[in-house]
């Protein structure tokens, strides 16, 4: 019999993935030792790479930006039921939008315009995620394979509009003309100039905080507000939802349209905030990562923010890791990674049984 | 002659509870022990650790005199111990005889193995009177014989005692007396049954001695003959309990409910409810007595417009509930309210807190929060005031909804309607894995919003239950009314008769 493992709110959110994240880690450290390298000054070099200057810090943070955006685009259709693995496709329209958009209207002044890319990206991610949603809520079509079937035709139709209909004439490159310089989101390193800080100058782009104010908006739609209980409610109960008047077809299109706009986040950061056009394969499968997040970070905007930071962590470290120790190379950090997302989200269940079991013990010396 | 079962100082915890403490029992052979509790006393913990599902903290168990390590159901079965689970472990697809067969194949082959259980089941169904058919499929089987088929299983494999988990709880009342009547004869045949239930009718109709556990603790061992229904109940609660709620008769208003040739067809496709007609009065409460599985939790589903319904019509307050309207938001709002049948799959979310539980169904409500947002202050002041009211405990409105028993779950369920002011309210198994003490409360309530003039269907598998509430009692079977009878003038066999689709009148 597996009863499902209760256990408090602080364990629950920081413990277990804690334990997760250590354990992964310690396994990491045998791979590493493995190949005959020293672990201590493997992890040592990540956390200098990512941590320890400020243009890797800028360079975390850029990419905890992208991982923001696809986690929480990921935990809004788990809290419905669903399980959105389409955040690469849904990401890649969106930044069709952002190129339709802001390339269209370059009339615009800046104020108007970078809104309007954002929304643009928003509507995009929002639609593509919508027909799964659709076909899922009406036809009983499967999420997952109508999500992973969308990735692939995101990334044909990109190719196709990239090389024959929206690439600059006399270009080589498939990509599209630069977007107009009033629709960029500001580098962090221009803006603090402004104000007179001097930061080294990174990726890191005003998305960010774009991205912390979707954290509390989801945050607020998902626990505060009446369409998040609806959706929680169909998430964890159907039947209660039939029961309350809730229509879960309605619901599950309303997530993924939310879901989708959110993964449509990643396009924002990625291109208005660095490219400045439209390129292919941009999103670099941070998608999925997006995946491994929401689980770490238990689908709740909080813990989504910290399993962000440890992902940015590790593919900022993990470049300066296989640059400085060329042994570990980029697939070693890939790797890595693949071993925190097993342990983070396959093997969850493992520690919580642990955690509940030595959390007992003191209980039982009480009672 | 040492008894067939002695179990001593048995301590069971999980986690920080105490399920069995310090628990002794002794049961005679030849004989048939009824053990009685509310849930969570530790029953089912206590015959786990019989049957080796779970191992007692410490303890010890003596099989005919023996002390016996029983650690895992094979251990069990070796020691001549058999269950008969509550919810069958029977493969509906195969016959009788595969299903004795399984697990004692013996062989890789199935003809030689397969002779070997004819011959004894026709000689167990000689012995005891267990008459059956061995080439029927399982599934087609009714479920008086599925079990019938779990007591050969359990026989088959040697079982000198018989271990019962609430076997009534899906049999009509002469089902239920074809059991009893087979249990007698396997006592005289020398065999020894335990028998586990709530209904302490059961227990005085056919056990010889009974056992009381309350709070994991083995309150009391009586000789069935020197005890009465009151005792046991108030053995088990810890104080007295009325078994029966008073109320007084009350003429009934005008109909509020009015449900015409309704036919309902289930997820499958079968046609679940056929052509039901009737009325709910305010200020009464009409029943509907029949064996689980017979069509009444469709009806229910489809009233509360849950499932839509493929013929009939329904008229509240005289107004005709058209397809548009035939939705339980829409129903909600014209003060159709319904506390459904299965509270943990329908009535509540487990994994909420339990001030977001009570407002399931009820979240447009502007008085919950401003605009698009729920102000959970407000929530949990207004869960902790019901709580206090319908008396839950623990008094916790951010605890989260598992947490709580079964009879306190309900309680929750139950203000969270009531509170709603319904004009007519649906009840389906109030009282299903709810303990004494709560059920009497639930019935006050009942019988007290009736009386205030709602209009109330009840639904359940308890006969008793239907018997002491309702003014009108409906039998269903098969998805068809089979009788309707004034509760002054039914009787008990009259109503078994009925739900068994015999003496069918014209409904």
């Amino acid at each position: 019999m597996s009863a499902p493992i209760d256990l408090p709110r602080w364990a629950d959110t920081v413990l277990v993935p804690a334990v997760s994240v250590v354990a992964a880690f310690l396994v990491a450290g045998l791979v590493v030792l493995g190949i005959g390298e020293n672990p201590l000054t493997a992890t040592r070099l990540l956390l200098q790479g990512s941590l320890g200057t400020g243009e890797g810090l800028g360079f975390t943070l850029f990419y905890m930006t992208d991982f923001m955006f696809v986690g929480l685009a990921v935990a809004v259709a788990y809290h419905a039921g669903l399980f959105n693995i389409g955040g690469e496709g849904q990401a890649t329209l969106a930044g069709l939008g952002i190129a339709l958009t802001v390339n269209n209207l370059t009339f615009l002044p800046g104020f108007l315009l970078a809104p309007l890319g954002i929304l643009g990206a928003a509507a995009f991610g929002a639609a593509w995620a919508a027909v799964p949603g659709y076909l899922q809520a009406k036809r009983g079509s499967h999420i997952v394979i109508t999500t992973i079937m969308f990735n692939w035709l995101a990334s044909v139709l990109i190719v196709y509009l990239l090389v024959n209909v929206l690439r600059q004439p006399q270009s080589m490159n498939p990509e599209t003309p630069e977007f107009p310089a009033q629709s960029h989101i500001p580098f962090m390193h221009d803006v603090l100039a402004l104000v007179g800080i001097q930061i080294p100058p990174s990726q890191l782009n005003l998305s960010i905080v774009l991205a912390f104010a979707a954290c509390f908006a989801v945050w607020l739609l998902i626990y505060r507000s009446r369409l998040g209980y609806a959706i929680r409610v169909v998430g964890s109960n159907p039947t209660a939802a039939i029961y309350a008047g809730i229509s879960p077809a309605r619901v599950i299109v309303i997530a993924m349209v939310i879901s989708g706009a959110l993964a449509g986040g990643l396009a924002v950061n990625e291109l208005m905030g660095y490219q400045h056009r439209l390129l292919l394969e941009f999103t670099a499968g941070y998608g999925f990562v997006g995946i491994a997040v929401a689980l770490m970070g238990r689908a709740h905007p909080a813990g989504i923010v910290l399993a962000s930071l440890l992902f940015g962590i590790l593919y900022q470290g993990g470049a300066e890791l296989a640059f400085e120790q060329p042994a570990i190379t980029r697939d070693m950090v890939i790797v890595i990674g693949g071993i925190i997302i097993l342990f983070a989200g396959a093997l969850d269940g493992l520690f919580r049984r642990l955690v509940a079991r030595v959390l007992a013990r003191p209980a039982l010396a009480r009672a | 002659m040492s008894p067939a079962i002695q179990l001593t100082a048995i301590n069971k915890r999980f986690g920080a509870v105490h399920a069995n403490r310090d628990v002794n029992l002794s049961v005679d052979r030849a004989s048939i022990h009824g053990i009685v509790g509310e849930n969570g006393a530790g029953k089912s913990t206590l015959m786990s650790i019989l049957y080796g599902f779970y191992q007692a903290d410490s303890g010890e168990i003596l099989v005919a005199g023996r002390p016996t390590l029983i650690r895992s159901p094979a251990h069990a079965i070796e020691a001549g111990i058999g269950m008969v689970h509550q919810h069958f472990m029977l493969v509906e697809t195969l016959t009788v005889v595969e299903n004795v067969m399984l697990g004692a194949e013996g062989g890789v082959l199935l003809r030689r193995g397969e002779a070997k259980v004819r011959a004894e089941l026709a000689r167990l169904s000689a012995d005891y009177g267990l008459e059956i058919d061995m080439d029927a499929i399982v599934g087609d089987l009714s479920v008086g014989l599925q079990q019938r088929v779990e007591i050969l299983k359990a026989l088959y494999r040697g079982a000198d005692i018989l271990i019962l988990d609430e076997p009534t709880a899906v049999l009509t009342p002469p089902e239920a007396d074809a059991l009893f009547g087979l249990l007698t004869a396997l006592k005289h045949q020398g065999k020894t049954v335990i028998l586990i239930t709530h209904k302490l009718r059961e227990i005085m109709a056919v056990t010889d001695r009974v056992s009381v556990m309350r709070r994991g603790e083995m309150v009391a061992s009586l000789d069935t003959a020197a005890t009465s229904p009151p005792e046991l109940a108030e053995l088990m609660v810890g104080r007295r309990v009325l078994l029966r709620v008073e109320k007084a008769d009350r003429p009934p208003g005008a109909a509020l409910l009015e449900i015409d040739g309704l036919s309902v067809v289930d997820s499958r496709g079968v046609l679940a409810v056929a052509n039901v007609s009737l009325k709910v009065h305010a200020g009464e409460i009409v029943g509907i007595a029949g064996v689980s599985g017979n069509g009444q939790s469709e009806l229910l589903e489809a009233i509360a417009g849950m499932r839509q319904p493929v013929l009939g019509s329904i008229r509240l307050e005289g107004r005709e509930i058209g397809f548009s309207e035939h939705n339980p938001h829409r129903l909600r709002q014209l003060g159709l309210l319904h506390v459904p049948e299965d509270r943990l799959r329908m009535g509540l979310v487990p994994s909420f807190e339990a001030f977001e539980s009570a407002v399931l169904g009820f979240t447009d409500d502007p008085r919950l929060g401003r605009g698009p947002l729920l102000d959970h202050g407000l929530m949990v002041k207004d869960l902790a005031a019901k709580m206090e009211h319908y008396d839950v405990r623990p008094q916790a409105p951010r605890l989260r909804t598992s947490k709580f028993s079964g009879g306190n779950q309900q309680k929750m369920v139950l203000a969270r309607e009531i509170e709603r002011n319904p004009r007519v309210l649906l009840v389906g198994q109030p009282t299903r894995g709810v303990d004494i003490g709560a059920i009497e409360f639930i019935h006050r309530r009942l019988i007290a919003l009736r009386d205030s003039g709602v209009g109330i269907l009840l639904v359940s598998v308890e006969l008793d239950e239907i018997m002491n509430l309702s003014d009108r009692i409906l039998t269903m079977c098969g998805g068809r009314i089979t009788g309707e009878r004034n509760a002054s003038d039914a009787t008990e066999q009259d109503l078994g008769l009925l739900m068994a689709g015999v003496n069918e009148e014209a409904a």
